[in-house]
């Protein structure tokens, strides 16, 4: 297990070092300056510009940049500064993730409960009416864009009914992140209730569930136990995987409720052409994604005791 | 019932010659091949009519939208006020639903804007089959250090959010043509056909006829695209025809984030029309229809070609 950790723990770092790299030549190889950014239209003098320039280490190659702030962030934890307000990038990463955790959270929690609930009553009464009903909505969910669905309940809950706020003020206030986190769980609700659907559907076919029916176990052990343990390992990948994207799906809902997130940032930086918070930010949310990837894998263990790591 | 019995008796008798001639006739149907089998599936759900006959009337629009309409989309008339209630009676005609604030007809709108999308999904997905199917072949036939190093490449792309990735690309061009955007969304969006791929082609290389081909001393390429590409195909179909789907949403999407392409499409009517939310729903309604049946169009045949592929689901 440890071994098996460790290993995993090495892989992750070429593809860390690559994702990051990715997104630094991305960056700073295409067009644009966040420097003469700052002046607006009017245009700063040369010299200055040269200055703040060199003072960012904008001025150097890519690759000596890009060594730089790695070796900052790792041996320092320093992310850079912010150039647009001049703060260190930890500090708009405080101010920003909590938040986006928050409505990341409550997302996968409505995905999980629900998506699993959905899928288990499809899945037990598969190819009837209540199975064709489920999988007929989860197609159209995935269908409609994150922006519209967030425009169709801003208008019916919000303008029309009154129920809910159409933006976030405060983000402590889980009535107001609500319905934003509702639209960043829609789509991954839908995969989620297919996959679980899907998986209890096979698993009833198989040989010991009719055991288990034989040998008179109440129907709520058969199911809870038996079957539940077995269906919910494509489950449980799908869901490890899809905190990066709830993350990273984000900068939509946030902009559309207006919250002050990750999300919201990213966005902010990548219209900027702030290189060091978006590396910074999307840095943090690859970690996220490896480490829950790690987790998902260990998991398999847990549920499945066929699988065992060296 | 021995009436019946006897009549068929006396049918089969009466008949009999012929009968036996043509008893052979069913046996072919047993060695149908998978895709035969498929289509003879496909051909009897109701999900896969239903998503042909959307999809063809889409590429109707798509190739020939003067048939549909004959107004300029992006001819706008201020007199014609935004304000102005869709007139629901006058179907096809160009105040059918509604104007936007320059006084452009939506219906108008509506109807060009669905080459963007439609050009988007199928060259998107053109090119994501064929750069995540080559790599996905290229690493599962080679296996070693070659698939390593795939494999951490495609763990990379895949690292990267898709939607934060395409909007970083798409942020530094100024003209962001239908290229363009196909470009962006293909860059991040070929990991996931690469996997499906290399498992495909790590199971099927195992298989008796490719080590048969091998003996025989066909060539590489002549192996991976005659022997094995064949036998791949079928989760790459299912799951580049439901990404066709995603990746006219993802369009819209980046549309919406103002990054998305110059001129008509659906996803910049939606976000135009989303700051006159409160006054004129319909600027935004009907193109999110539009795109909405589009999406799901896609999805659906999907679906509907993957339980025709997939026997796991009978």
């Amino acid at each position: 297990m440890g071994r098996y950790v460790a290993r995993r723990l090495l892989q992750m770092i070429p593809v860390f070092i690559g994702t990051t790299l990715l997104i630094f030549l991305m960056v700073y190889a295409l067009p644009g300056d966040p420097v003469r950014g700052l002046f607006g239209d009017k245009g700063g003098s040369p010299q200055v510009i040269a200055q703040l320039r060199h003072q960012y280490g904008l001025d150097q190659p890519i690759l000596v940049q890009y060594w730089h702030y790695m070796k900052n962030m790792i041996l320092h934890g320093d992310f850079g500064t912010q150039i647009a307000s001049g703060r260190p990038v930890t500090d708009v990463l405080g101010d920003a993730f909590p938040v986006t955790l928050r409505l990341g959270a409550l997302a996968f929690v409505i995905e999980f409960v629900l998506g699993i609930a959905l899928g288990i009553t499809a899945g037990l009464r598969a190819g009837r009416v209540t199975d064709n009903a489920i999988l007929l909505v989860t197609l159209l969910l995935i269908s409609v864009p994150v922006f519209v669905l967030g425009y169709i309940l801003k208008v019916v809950f919000a303008f029309n009914l009154n129920w809910l706020p159409p933006n976030v003020n405060d983000s402590t206030n889980i009535n107001e992140l609500l319905m934003p986190a509702i639209v960043l769980a829609t789509a991954s609700l839908a995969y989620v209730t297919r996959l679980t659907r899907t998986s209890i559907a096979e698993n009833l076919r198989a040989d010991y569930i009719r055991t288990a029916i034989a040998k008179g176990l109440p129907k709520r052990r058969v199911v809870g136990v038996h079957l539940m343990r077995n269906s919910l390992i494509p489950v449980i990948t799908y869901l490890g995987t899809d905190i990066g994207a709830l993350m990273g799906g984000a900068v939509v809902t946030e902009g559309l409720f207006n919250i002050q997130g990750v999300g919201g940032t990213i966005a902010q930086s990548i219209v900027r052409r702030e290189g060091t918070t978006l590396v910074g930010l999307v840095t943090i949310l690859v970690i996220v994604y490896l480490l829950a990837n790690l987790l998902v894998d260990l998991l398999y263990a847990v549920l499945d005791p066929r699988i065992r790591y060296a | 019932m021995p009436d019946v019995t006897k009549t068929d008796i006396k049918n089969a008798v009466a008949s009999g010659p012929q009968a036996a001639l043509q008893l052979p006739e069913p046996k072919p149907e047993k060695s149908r091949s998978l895709w035969g089998d498929a289509w003879g599936d496909l051909r009897r759900s109701w999900i896969f009519i239903v998503s042909s006959v959307l999809i063809v009337i889409l590429l109707l629009i798509t190739f020939f939208p003067g048939w549909f309409t004959g107004v300029d989309p992006t001819s706008g008339d201020l007199a014609k006020h935004f304000l102005q209630k869709p007139r629901l009676g006058n179907i096809g005609s160009p105040d059918w639903l509604g104007y936007d604030q320059q006084g452009r007809s939506v219906f108008a709108r509506v109807i060009y804007g669905t080459r963007a999308s439609i050009a988007v999904g199928f060259g998107t997905t053109i090119a994501v089959t064929v750069v995540g199917g080559l790599v996905g072949m290229i690493a599962g036939y080679f296996g070693g250090i070659v698939d390593s190093v795939l494999s951490r490449l495609t763990d990379v792309f895949f690292g990267i959010p898709f939607l934060l990735g395409t909007m970083v690309v798409l942020n530094s061009f100024q003209d962001r043509t239908t290229w363009v955007v196909i470009g962006a969304l293909s860059f991040f969006g070929w990991t996931q056909i690469a996997r499906v791929m290399r498992g495909a082609v790590i199971t099927t290389k195992q298989a008796d006829y490719v080590h048969a081909a091998q003996a025989l001393g066909a060539s590489t390429p002549r192996i991976m695209f005659r022997h094995i590409l064949p036998n791949t195909l079928a989760p790459v179909i299912v799951v580049a025809t439901i990404s066709l789907g995603i990746y006219i949403s993802a369009e819209a999407t980046l549309s919406y984030l103002g990054l998305g392409l110059n001129g008509v499409s659906w996803g910049n009517d939606i976000s135009d029309g989303g700051n006159q939310i409160r006054v004129a729903q319909w600027i935004m309604l009907y193109p999110s229809i539009m795109l909405i049946i589009t999406v799901l169009a896609f999805i659906m045949l999907g679906e509907a070609v993957r339980n025709a592929l997939d026997p796991k689901m009978r």
